[in-house]
């Protein structure tokens, strides 16, 4: 089976995040970018799909940043290709609607069978890239999948609902499936083999075509949440907070 | 320009999901604020019963097929895009969900309409309708204009109360045939799996402790057990701690997991992301511990405080437990 | 005395080549192993021979049994001119050793050895056999009591046929002042009749030739091989400071030993000096806290296993596999996994307790580490401790939070902490992830900052330029993110002026001062004085810099962190500071390089705690309430607070004791 794991690059949302002076976008000056989540969950599984049927695993994403490290990471893991697409304006932020044109004209010329990607993405405003990705390849997408193996024909896909129910979906290839979780947690790869393909893998580099970014609305207005929107804080030490709380607790009637 | 909205109809097996009220809660103003009307989209198989809940909307528009008896992705997107196709609505609302978001963008290239996602509040000013949705796990709002002439927006929870989106009473349900074709399709369901029987309902707990990656290691869990037994609750976990297998799948609680309404929420060592917060935003009273200030489960809180939460635990127990004997 | 010349002669040479042939197989099988070395530094070596050799040194640290093995030890070597003398001379009749069989003063220190080390066996067996020390569990038991047997045998015939070759009057030894032990046996016997006298000779002759060829030909196959390889193995040790792990090998380009042949000839030499005296296992937190670690069953099994895959790879050498499915069998064993499982692997604390105790300087966390290393590229660890790392590497600090927050606790400092990479400073501080980062411990990194300033020490920060040291990344066995991240660290102290580091943290301390050492490049790597907090109060105590105002007057214990005190020998200053702001030290019994460790080295804070039965952080705060008088638990390392802390609250001894970080204290006493 090969597998395709379009990987974007969101913010980390473990630093400080600010508006930037236009009030419609991030500020991405000190932002660091990491891949996200999710996709990295694709591309576990991916690995794993490759483990068990065999079959080329192919890691692409748009070059809007520090990308490089993430890509060599993932020949580390074991994905058999890196492709990053350059285009100008990147660097400032793409949205899905483009980033998943962009992908599809550079996806003419790979071979696959199944695209494995995130099923969403922490600053995903225009929907997502996996659903969009397969509606300009006209291909089939089933979203929220936590499980993936082969069958006659196609996959069957486990997806996920409300209340941790689970529908097996038979799905003709080629398809997209956007993953919520892969089988295993993403595995952590020694530094040493990680450095060792910074030495010896190729990043493969094309050139973007005309990104298509109609799709997406506008944004008039970004901004943090008002502190007053938010809770009663409790100050003090650890005796303190558990003082009030009991008070607290007691007034709502729930020590009975 | 249409002024119409439209509201896709969220089913598992057969039964309507909460979103669903939300969206008509949303759609409910703003077809009130653009003057135009409000239909509910419902697609299934022997399922026109389910169109009685769907009192806020104007209408009802109901596809019967065996093909759509259970949500698929492929059927289901052919089926509402050659709706939205033909009738061309101002807005169409779907869930944020793993329903909604299978359809959005499908229909939104297919349409060349666009898509705006993570919505949680939409209204009209000056006769234009706005949208506010959330990003960057929860940390960041935008707002703008729904673009012209139509377009897409999947909704989140949180933004309307489902209650103000209920209402008995029967719509007018027109039935309609499938616009095209349903047969050979990528997608087919091939069968539900239960997820595993708990100890614990936690949807009938009135009050959980519910944990999060604050809670560090695995040991720590009868720290918030403890707790939980002192005040006859149960114990309930956000997503990285049932990844880790160390509560079992039944705790979840969540977009994934289940949608809880206690009397008391103690959210520990939990950031509140979105999907979190959508299964307990609802609570009565909601305690937040987190290190973290700027946590977006503060916003959902009644009460916090960024204390330890591993040293809080057993000081909080043993409070209540001399406050209960005396 | 009329013996069989030739059967003797024949019983020898058969077990000598019996002897040379199983040494060689094992010789055979270290030659597998991998380069060690270099060696040098001949007269260091030659020294720790005699300390710790010839002079018994660590084997005292158990007294009872380090007396006796004392005298076994000695007894052996100045006995074997009797050995000698009994084989030659049975195989020549009339034979006397020149000198060393005529000697008298020799004579009268064998005679009394001999009782000694009879004595010393006596006691051997009563350890074996009554008390059963928990040590001795998973030795091989029956060996030793049998071993211990042939040894007083030995003493027993020899003093037998000593005495009855005096009866004789064909006994060398002339005077009964320098034999008074084998007289008296002599005098025993006395009384029967010649013939008697003769058939008793001969049998205490051929018992005495027939358990010490037995004894040598058993030599090499067990726990005693050590008899022969602790001499080689204590000189040719590792003199490097015991906090600098060796490098790690690579082969095939993945780092860490999968197979046994992958570790270097020395460290096998080490695996066939191990008498199995479980010393290790005795002082290891993670046996005594119920995970499957002991020490000594480590080295076992790795003896073992040496042993039969070295014996399989011969017979697949030779063509030989197809016809023996056990050797096949013995090849497909996995060394990790198999021979040493993974739990055992990472149960380990790094603590040193073990390598410290071991008479025969045998290591075993760096073949721990190196089989770690191996683990890891085959992902086989803890999810908890790859999600750790992988946000070591990302952030540059295990909990996950952004590498510009690591000098929040800053903020509200004043007068301002220097920023050393803009201004020079005399002390550079490297603070560590868990003073910097952990919520329960910016007070303490607080008060350490004014304790400094109130000293007068001109010291600066890192600020966000800090990352994680890496001695536990090291010791995890993740080389290249180590190596990474002291990258980082060596180039932003590149481009700093200062005259000395001081960290709050023994782990940090013990990899900036042994393993960030300079490969002659200006890269950064530290030149000058690494210290440890408590090595600068000391100082500045002592030299009136840091005036006391309050002598406290606490009685306190204090626990030796593991990578302060036993890694670096720093047990002094600590003390000298605490006896400076008028507390009463009381130790307890596990101190100095005794002290038992908190639980949270080698990675394990990074780990799942689940398996564990005791904690040793809680058996640790036991034997301090147990003092009966300690008020305070004073620790000197940030994982010591959190681990002890905790295990207060879980150990439910908040009403006896109470845990304090050094600084705490000398804040206090400023006044």
């Amino acid at each position: 089976m090969n597998i395709v794991v379009p990987i974007k690059f969101v913010p980390d949302l473990v630093e400080e995040l600010e508006i930037d002076a236009s009030g419609v976008a991030l500020d991405r000056t000190y932002m660091r970018l990491i891949p996200s989540e999710q996709d990295d969950h694709a591309l576990e599984q991916a690995l794993l799909l490759k483990e068990r049927y065999g079959g080329k695993v192919t890691v692409v994403t748009l070059d809007t940043g520090d990308v490089d490290e993430a890509l060599f990471t993932a020949i580390a893991k074991g994905a058999d290709r890196v492709v990053k697409v350059l285009g100008e304006g990147f660097a400032e932020g793409v949205n899905n609607h483009a980033a998943s044109s962009v992908l599809q004209a550079a996806l003419k010329d790979i071979a696959y069978d199944l695209i494995l990607t995130g099923t969403q993405a922490v600053d995903d405003l225009d929907g997502s890239t996996g659903p969009l990705l397969a509606a300009r390849l006209g291909l089939p997408f089933v979203g929220y999948v936590t499980g993936v193996k082969q069958a006659d024909g196609g996959v069957v896909a486990r997806k996920e609902y409300p209340g941790g129910l689970v529908a097996e979906m038979e799905v003709a290839l080629p398809a997209v499936l956007g993953i919520q979780a892969a089988e295993n947690p993403p595995r952590y790869v020694v530094t040493s083999l990680v450095t060792e393909a910074m030495k010896t893998a190729k990043i493969e580099e094309v050139e973007a075509v005309e990104a298509d970014s109609s799709g997406a609305a506008q944004v008039t207005r970004m901004y943090l949440p008002e502190p007053s929107e938010r809770a009663e804080m409790i100050e003090g030490n650890v005796d303190h907070v558990a003082d009030a709380l009991v008070a607290l607790l007691r007034e709502r009637g729930l020590l009975a | 320009m249409s002024k119409d909205v439209w509201v896709v109809v969220e089913t598992l097996r057969g039964e309507v999901l909460e979103i669903t009220y939300t969206m008509l809660a949303a759609g409910r103003g703003l077809a009130d604020g653009l003057g135009g009307k409000l239909t509910a989209v419902l697609l299934g198989h022997d399922a026109e019963i389910l169109a009685s809940t769907l009192g806020a909307a104007d209408s009802v528009t109901y596809v019967d097929h065996a093909a759509l008896a259970d949500f698929t992705p492929d059927a289901y997107l052919r089926t509402i895009a050659g709706l939205v196709k033909g009738a061309a609505p101002r807005v169409v609302l779907l869930g944020y969900s793993s329903m909604g978001m299978d359809l959005a963008c499908g229909i939104g290239i297919e349409l060349d309409t666009p898509v705006i996602a993570s919505c949680q509040t939409l209204d009209v000013e000056a006769g234009k309708p706005r949208y506010v949705s959330l990003t960057c796990g929860g940390k960041v709002l935008a707002e703008g204009e729904l673009p012209e002439p139509a377009c897409l927006v999947t909704m989140v929870p949180g933004g309307y109360k489902p209650q103000s989106g209920k209402k008995e009473g029967a719509p007018k349900v027109t039935r309609v045939a499938p616009p095209t074709a349903l047969d050979d399709l990528k997608v087919k369901l091939k069968g539900y799996i239960e997820p595993e029987a708990g100890d614990v309902d936690i949807t009938k707990e009135s009050i959980l402790a519910s944990v999060g990656r604050g809670i560090q290691q695995r040991d720590n869990l009868k720290l918030a057990e403890e707790l939980a037994a002192t005040l006859g609750g149960a114990v309930s976990a956000s997503r990285p701690v049932v990844d880790q297998g160390w509560l079992p799948t039944s705790r979840l609680v969540g977009k994934s997991g289940k949608s809880v309404k206690p009397r008391l929420y103690l959210a520990l060592g939990i950031s509140g992301a979105p999907e979190h917060a959508e299964g307990m935003r609802d609570a009565e009273c909601i305690v937040a511990i987190n290190t973290d200030e700027k946590a977006p489960i503060f916003d959902f809180a009644q009460y916090g405080a960024t204390v330890d939460v591993l040293k809080l635990l057993p000081v909080l127990t043993e409070k209540i437990k001399q406050a209960k004997g005396s | 005395m009329p013996i069989e010349p030739v059967l003797v002669l024949v019983a020898f040479l058969a077990a000598l080549s019996l002897f040379c042939y199983r040494v060689y197989r094992r010789f055979e099988h270290m030659r597998l192993g991998q380069p060690a070395g270099p060696f040098g530094h001949w007269w260091q070596r030659i020294k720790a021979l005699l300390v710790f050799v010839f002079g018994q040194r660590r084997l005292f640290r158990f007294r009872t049994p380090g007396v006796a093995h004392f005298f076994i030890f000695w007894g052996f070597l100045l006995l074997l001119p009797t050995i000698a003398q009994a084989i030659i001379g049975g195989i020549f009749p009339g034979f006397v050793l020149p000198f060393l069989g005529t000697f008298g003063p020799l004579a009268l220190v064998q005679d009394l050895i001999a009782v000694a080390v009879a004595v010393a066996v006596l006691y051997g067996l009563c350890l074996r056999l009554i008390v059963k020390p928990e040590r001795y569990r998973g030795s091989h038991q029956t060996e030793g009591v049998v071993v211990l047997v042939f040894i007083l045998t030995i003493m027993v015939s020899l003093l037998v046929m000593n005495g009855l070759q005096r009866n004789r009057g064909e006994n060398p030894i002339g005077p009964v002042y320098w034999q008074p032990v084998s007289a008296f046996v002599g005098g025993l016997f006395a009384g029967l009749s010649e013939g008697t006298q003769h058939t008793i000779g001969q049998v205490a002759y051929w018992v005495h030739l027939g358990v010490v060829l037995t004894f040598l030909t058993m030599l090499p196959g067990g726990k005693h091989f050590h008899v022969v390889t602790s001499m080689f193995n204590v000189f040719l040790g590792d003199l490097e400071p015991p906090g600098k792990l060796p490098p790690a090998p690579e082969f095939d380009g993945l780092a860490g030993v999968k197979n046994v042949e992958q570790f270097t000839w020395l460290q096998m030499l080490n695996w066939y000096s191990c008498s199995e005296c479980g010393r290790c296992q005795e002082v290891c937190p993670a046996y005594a806290s119920g995970l499957p670690l002991s020490p000594k069953l480590l080295i076992m099994g790795l003896r073992a296993h040496l042993f039969e895959r070295g014996t399989a790879l011969r017979a697949a050498g030779s063509g030989e596999t197809s016809a023996n499915p056990s050797a096949q069998a013995v090849l497909e064993k996995r060394l990790t996994g198999d021979v040493i499982t993974d739990e055992v692997l990472w149960a380990c604390t790094t603590c040193y307790a073990c390598d410290q105790e071991c008479p025969l300087f045998i290591e075993h966390i760096a073949p721990i580490v190196d089989m770690r290393r191996y683990l890891l590229t085959q992902q086989r660890a803890d999810p908890m401790l790859m999600s750790a790392l992988a946000n070591l590497r990302r952030y540059g600090n295990s909990f996950g939070q952004s590498d510009r927050k690591r000098a929040m606790w800053t903020a509200d400092m004043t007068p301002p902490i220097k920023d050393i990479r803009k201004e020079p400073a005399h002390t550079l501080w490297f603070v560590g992830d868990y003073a910097s980062y952990s919520p329960a411990l910016t007070a303490i990194t607080q008060a350490t900052a004014r304790v400094f300033q109130k000293a007068g020490i001109d010291f600066g920060l890192l600020y966000d330029a800090e990352r994680n040291a890496g001695n536990d990344i090291r010791r995890v066995g993740e080389e290249g993110l180590f190596e990474l991240l002291a990258m980082k660290n060596k180039a932003a102290l590149n481009n700093c002026e200062f005259q000395e580091i001081v960290t709050t943290d023994p782990h940090t301390y013990n990899t900036l001062k042994n393993e960030y050492a300079s490969n002659g490049s200006s890269d950064g790597s530290p030149t000058v004085p690494v210290l440890h907090y408590t090595e600068v109060l000391d100082r500045a105590i002592s030299s009136g810099q840091l005036p006391i105002r309050r002598q406290l007057g606490y009685t306190v214990t204090y626990h030796d962190p593991c990578y302060l005190g036993r890694y670096n020998g720093v047990y002094d200053a600590p003390r000298r500071v605490l006896e400076a702001i008028g507390c009463r030290v009381v130790e307890m019994p596990r101190n100095r390089d005794r002290s038992l460790c908190c639980g949270a080295g080698g990675g394990r804070i990074w780990m799942d705690e689940s398996g564990i039965k005791e904690r040793p952080s809680e058996n640790r705060i036991r034997e301090a309430a147990a003092l009966g008088n300690a008020q305070y638990f004073v620790v000197a390392c940030p994982k010591d607070l959190t681990m002890y802390r905790d295990a207060v609250k879980t150990a439910g001894q908040e009403d006896r004791i109470e845990v304090k970080d050094m600084i705490e204290l000398v804040e206090e006493a400023l006044g």
